[in-house]
């Protein structure tokens, strides 16, 4: 039965240029459902490109991509249906409240979460104090809580997660190390870029490799080396 | 339905937050009209007979403005594409916006008519006609407006670009309006001001639909 559902994510010479320069260049993978992918590699090697691509948010220059099945291209809004994208911008209204924020997600969404239940998940993602101030007066920190908080109310089948430890402290890597483990459990796919190569080989299934744009490695997270290490000829489709 | 429903609250509440930049464009816009004045000289009825005009170009000069404040929240954390990934509807988006930027311009036109009158001494008892022509003048403005604080919200030059799109475009409605407008202001004898409003319906219903369907291509990527 599962097999018959088509991989989370599929990918075929994927590319995307900025300018003159291909910030992803050639990306050929395929991402089983519910699997937990870490996607690694140096600045601006295209991780959040691949990112933002797979999530419709940039649109390919080269390749194909499907996530959940249905195209990047032509069936944008049923990807979107299926996935969720934590990005580098919080996406955040800055004057409207944590509270007001995610009200406005959830008549979006078609939520019927009410301000009581939306408390409570702000409360969850440590904002429970804070629910009613606007969010130009939140930390990095707090502003990638309310993201997190906001992203995780879609109902997606495919998470983005782009350097969802950034900002954070030492009880927010916790946060999301249990959000990770939901995720899991719930069999939701998750594509993570982190630079925390050891937190990444403990909480992901598999990973992938990107420098300047190309996929230089894939494999079970565990067996993840160094970054010197990430060469061509460890290429493979995972 | 409830998608334009959640995208004209979304954008109500944003102008209410940022009330303060709204306060400030109608300082600017009395500070324009207070300029014209001083433009046009002291004869009393050359300022009367041009009261309409000058209103509309206060009006027009505010839009700019409050057209590209309206989109800063939106470009500032990326809240309108993450909006868009829900996904949202680009066209609910639009038209939420819109109908929040009429609301705006209209209170704004007719917070300025009181400026027009005791400035140029250009006031009418038809008050009723004066306000069904700021509403549809400032749907004129707002449509269009909105489309291109969309396309130029991005752009480093947009305080510039703006204007510079929007003004050759609204031209139909501006000479509609101030037509409208002065012939309420100075009386109607020969029944012509239904013809300016009939004309500026029509641009407005031209507007609000094409406006409506060229949005998503303007932000989507």
């Amino acid at each position: 039965m599962v097999d018959s559902l088509p991989p989370a994510v599929e990918t075929l010479g994927l590319g995307r240029r900025f300018g003159r320069r291909w910030a992803l260049a050639d990306v050929t993978l395929r991402v089983p459902r519910g699997v937990r992918v870490m996607v690694t590699g140096r600045n601006g090697s295209g991780k959040s490109t691949l990112l933002r691509v797979l999530a419709t948010a940039l649109r390919p220059d080269r390749g194909s991509a499907r996530v959940a099945g249905h195209d990047v291209l032509t069936q944008r809004e049923s990807v979107r249906r299926e996935s969720a994208l934590l990005g580098h911008s919080s996406g955040l209204y800055e004057a409207l409240s944590a509270l007001e924020n995610l009200q406005v997600a959830a008549r979006f969404l078609g939520t019927d979460e009410g301000p009581a239940a939306l408390r409570e998940r702000l409360g969850e993602y440590g904002l429970g104090a804070r629910t009613e101030d606007p969010v130009s007066t939140f930390s990095a920190g707090m502003r990638k809580r309310l993201s997190l908080a906001r992203t995780m109310m879609q109902p997606a089948s495919v998470v983005f997660l782009d350097e969802p430890y950034g900002e954070l402290d030492v009880e927010g890597f916790a946060l999301v190390d249990g959000l990770l483990q939901r995720l899991r459990a719930e069999g939701r796919t998750v594509l993570m870029s982190t630079h925390l190569l050891e937190r990444g080989r403990e909480l992901c299934d598999d990973a992938l490799a990107l420098e300047q744009g190309r996929l230089v490695w894939t494999g079970k997270a565990a067996d993840l080396p160094m970054p010197g290490a990430w060469s061509e000829r460890q290429r493979g489709v995972a | 339905m409830s998608e334009l429903m959640a995208a004209v609250r979304k954008d109500l509440l944003l102008q209410w937050r940022t009330r303060a930049q709204a306060v400030a464009v109608f300082v600017f816009g009395a500070s324009a009209l207070l300029l014209f004045s001083f433009a046009s000289g002291p004869a009393a009825e050359l300022l009367r007979s041009q009261a309409g005009g000058f209103l509309w170009l206060g009006l027009m000069l505010c839009s700019t403005l409050a057209l590209a404040d309206s989109f800063q929240s939106e470009t500032e954390q990326h809240a309108l594409e993450a909006l868009l990934l829900l996904p949202a509807s680009a066209r609910a988006l639009y038209y939420g916006k819109a109908l929040a930027n009429w609301l705006q311009l209209a209170l704004l036109g007719v917070a300025l008519v009181p400026m027009m009158v005791v400035l140029y001494d250009a006031g009418t008892t038809n008050v009723v006609a004066l306000v069904g022509v700021i509403l549809l003048g400032s749907a004129g403005l707002s449509a269009p407006g909105t489309l291109y604080a969309g396309m130029t919200a991005q752009t480093r030059a947009r305080q510039t670009l703006l204007p510079l799109l929007l003004f050759p475009l609204v031209v139909p409605v501006l000479v509609s309006a101030v037509k409208a407008t002065s012939l309420v202001l100075s009386g109607d004898p020969m029944g012509q001001a239904g013809g300016w409003a009939s004309l500026l319906l029509a641009f407005d219903a031209i507007y609000w639909s094409l406006c409506g369907l060229l949005f998503p291509k303007v932000v989507e990527e």
